[in-house]
């Protein structure tokens, strides 16, 4: 017997039976569907963390003043200033393997020009800050390491903070005044739209940061200096350098707590993402035991219509029907509904992911992981929920069959 | 005429194991059946005829004996050979006519073509059970289901089944049992059309009137062949009908 006469008799037997089929392949349809639409909300959520703390910069290095406690309360990391502007020079001058470096020093300050005023995010950065994060100007430039080292009132808005300032007019060239301090404005970022926290990164406005400790924040020490290593393989010994050199600088005993805290924006990411990672597992899991539940159903379908349908395997049988092609056309009966369902589940999830990324507004990705293994998956619940009716069908006697009532 | 015996049963027995008690359902029958003829199996219910059949038809296995179909041992197949023999060389027609609902009458027949070892492309199906149904006056129904055709319209369409893959021998069991007499005389016409062209049939039924239908008549008792002779006053299925018309329905 030749096995497209196997698809012919099995198809055949599935449209006999139309409404059955349909509602069968229902159960693995919703259970594809799910699975692949919440894994695709996983991994959307996983990627959008990822490529917003992507944009802290490439290959960087994150140096975060130690946590101080006061009468008993531990503050978190930053919250007691123990990097100062000699350490950020000592880690540009002596650790090897650094590109390039900042350090962040951040005050919200009411910005003002003309008879405009708003309130803002004043970020005293290096001149290096604008390169690590792959900013691009829409308009004038960068300022300089010289304005840097001379405190200089120059300034670099952002597209939110110079469209409320000067409306369509461009801002370079232009007087701000920052606690009545005059700014003058060098350069107008790109916008980069929101952060993954919801903020909005367009509205700040960069300074030199020895100019924002001088006249804005009156501080001398940084919350946290961004270096950036010249290539991904040296992140690991840009990171060791970088804490000998600050426990030697601040005279940490071996044994004794660091006074500041080193990640790589890799370990950020990674701790970031774990959170996505567990979340996608679940819901995939959920998914999954919904699948399952479709797969039972397929078998409880299968075992029912065994039943009904003995006169017409006893029938089959007598016509020259052996029993490997009763086994054959149940099995492929069962993997047909079960591929099939799961075909339609496929596009059903990415129709759902479209539709909750539209409505919802979340960030979805649909895997081609996800969709293969979906399919073979539905295949495999085909074949294994099918085998054991299939198995009792094909297992049947002829002349019992032919006389069930 | 000495032609080989299309069904040669030597001293064929089979005996049921049914818990501690074994039901000798044949015990011991020798029968020859020669091509062309058309036997009737007469017997009271628990006369072992319907076992017989089963074993002629190669879906039982005898418990002893030589059972010889087309000159070949066939008593000692495994299973799976006798599946293509039941597809290659016999026809079944059922009481209850056993086709599969909501399927048309055309595919219905295709059935034993799709078992066949052969493989038919989907043009030789359709032409061949065509033929078929032609045989047996029905082409022009192929396209119903068995829910739109009368009883006698779906027995014909399983006689179309049997024949479609051409099979040496035709073993009806109570082929009449569930028509009414006209559409019984029907079917005995088909029959005996087809066993003019020389189709060996094998039918069972308790009905001493569709026996006359035959040419030979066996009885059976207690499991053991009892009486065997040619039928004497037979009937022709033509000429019935036509006298049961009747002067009404005569134009």
């Amino acid at each position: 017997m030749k096995f497209s006469s196997t698809w012919t008799i099995a198809l055949r037997a599935l449209r006999r039976n139309p409404m059955r089929s349909g509602l069968t392949m229902l159960g693995i349809i919703i259970g594809v569907a799910a699975v692949i639409a919440m894994v695709a909300i996983g991994t959307g959520a996983k990627e959008q963390v990822a490529s917003s703390i992507a944009q802290i910069g490439q290959n960087t290095v994150l140096v975060m003043s130690g946590s101080g406690s006061r009468g008993g309360v531990r503050g978190g990391w930053g919250s007691s200033p123990t990097l100062t502007r000699q350490d950020y020079e000592a880690i540009r001058k002596e650790v090897p393997g650094v590109l390039r470096a900042t350090p962040d020093v951040r005050k919200s300050a009411q910005v003002m020009a003309g008879n405009q005023n708003v309130n803002t995010e004043i970020n005293g950065a290096g001149e290096d800050y604008v390169e690590i994060r792959s900013w691009d100007f829409l308009e004038g430039g960068n300022f300089t390491a010289a304005d840097v080292r001379g405190a200089t009132k120059v300034a670099i808005l952002g597209q939110t903070v110079a469209t409320n300032l000067f409306g369509d007019a461009s801002p370079v060239g232009q007087i701000v005044r920052i606690q009545n301090a005059p700014y003058t404005v060098v350069g107008l970022l790109k916008p980069k739209g929101m952060s993954m926290m919801g903020s909005d990164q367009d509205d700040v406005v960069l300074v030199p940061w020895s100019s924002a400790m001088v006249r804005l924040t009156g501080t001398t020490s940084f919350r946290a200096i961004t270096v950036q290593a010249e290539s991904a393989e040296q992140v690991g010994t840009v990171m060791e350098e970088l804490a000998s050199l600050l426990r030697q600088r601040h005279r940490i005993r071996d044994g004794a707590e660091d006074d500041f805290h080193v990640r790589s924006q890799q370990e950020i990411m990674e701790m970031a993402t774990s959170t996505a990672k567990t979340m996608t597992i679940l819901l995939g899991a959920i998914a999954g035991v919904s699948l399952l539940v479709g797969g039972i159903g397929i078998m409880n379908i299968m075992l029912v219509s065994v039943t009904e349908r003995t006169r017409e395997i006893g029938v089959r049988m007598a016509v020259g029907a052996r029993g490997g092609d009763i086994l054959l056309q149940f099995l492929v009966e069962a993997v047909v509904l079960s591929v099939g369902g799961g075909l339609i589940g496929i596009g059903l999830g990415f129709g759902i992911a479209k539709v909750v990324s539209a409505k919802v507004g979340w960030n979805t990705l649909v895997s081609p992981e996800s969709v293969v293994l979906a399919f073979v998956f539905s295949a495999v619940i085909g074949i294994f929920f099918g085998f054991y009716p299939a198995r009792k069908a094909s297992g049947l006697d002829p002349i019992e069959a032919l006389r069930y009532e | 005429m000495d032609a080989k015996p299309v069904i040669q049963l030597e001293s064929i027995e089979k005996v049921y194991q049914t818990g501690e008690v074994a039901v000798k359902a044949v015990r011991g029958i020798s029968l020859s059946v020669r091509p062309g003829e058309f036997v009737a199996v007469m017997g009271a219910s628990g006369s072992g005829k319907s076992t017989l059949m089963n074993l002629i038809g190669c879906l039982d296995r005898p418990t002893a004996g030589r059972y010889l179909l087309d000159g070949e041992e066939v008593g000692a197949l495994t299973k799976s050979e006798l599946s293509r023999v039941r597809n290659q060389r016999l026809g079944f027609v059922f009481q209850g006519f056993n086709l599969l609902s909501r399927t048309s009458a055309l595919e219905n027949v295709e059935l034993p073509l799709l078992y066949s070892p052969h493989g038919h492309g989907r043009h030789e199906l359709r032409k061949r059970s065509l033929a078929a149904l032609e045989q047996v006056g029905l082409a022009d129904r192929a396209e119903h289901h068995p829910s739109q055709l009368s009883g006698g319209q779906q027995q014909r369409v399983a006689i179309a089944r049997a024949l479609v893959n051409h099979p040496s021998l035709l073993l009806a069991d109570e082929p009449t049992g569930n028509l009414d007499t006209r559409t019984s005389l029907e079917i005995m016409g088909i029959f005996q059309e087809l066993n003019r062209q020389g189709m060996t049939i094998l039918m069972v039924t308790h009905e001493p009137d569709i026996a006359r239908y035959c040419l030979r008549e066996i009885t059976m008792r207690d499991g053991r062949i009892v009486d065997d002779r040619p039928v004497g006053d037979r009937l022709d299925a033509a000429k019935e009908l036509a006298r049961w018309r009747g002067p009404e329905e005569a134009p």
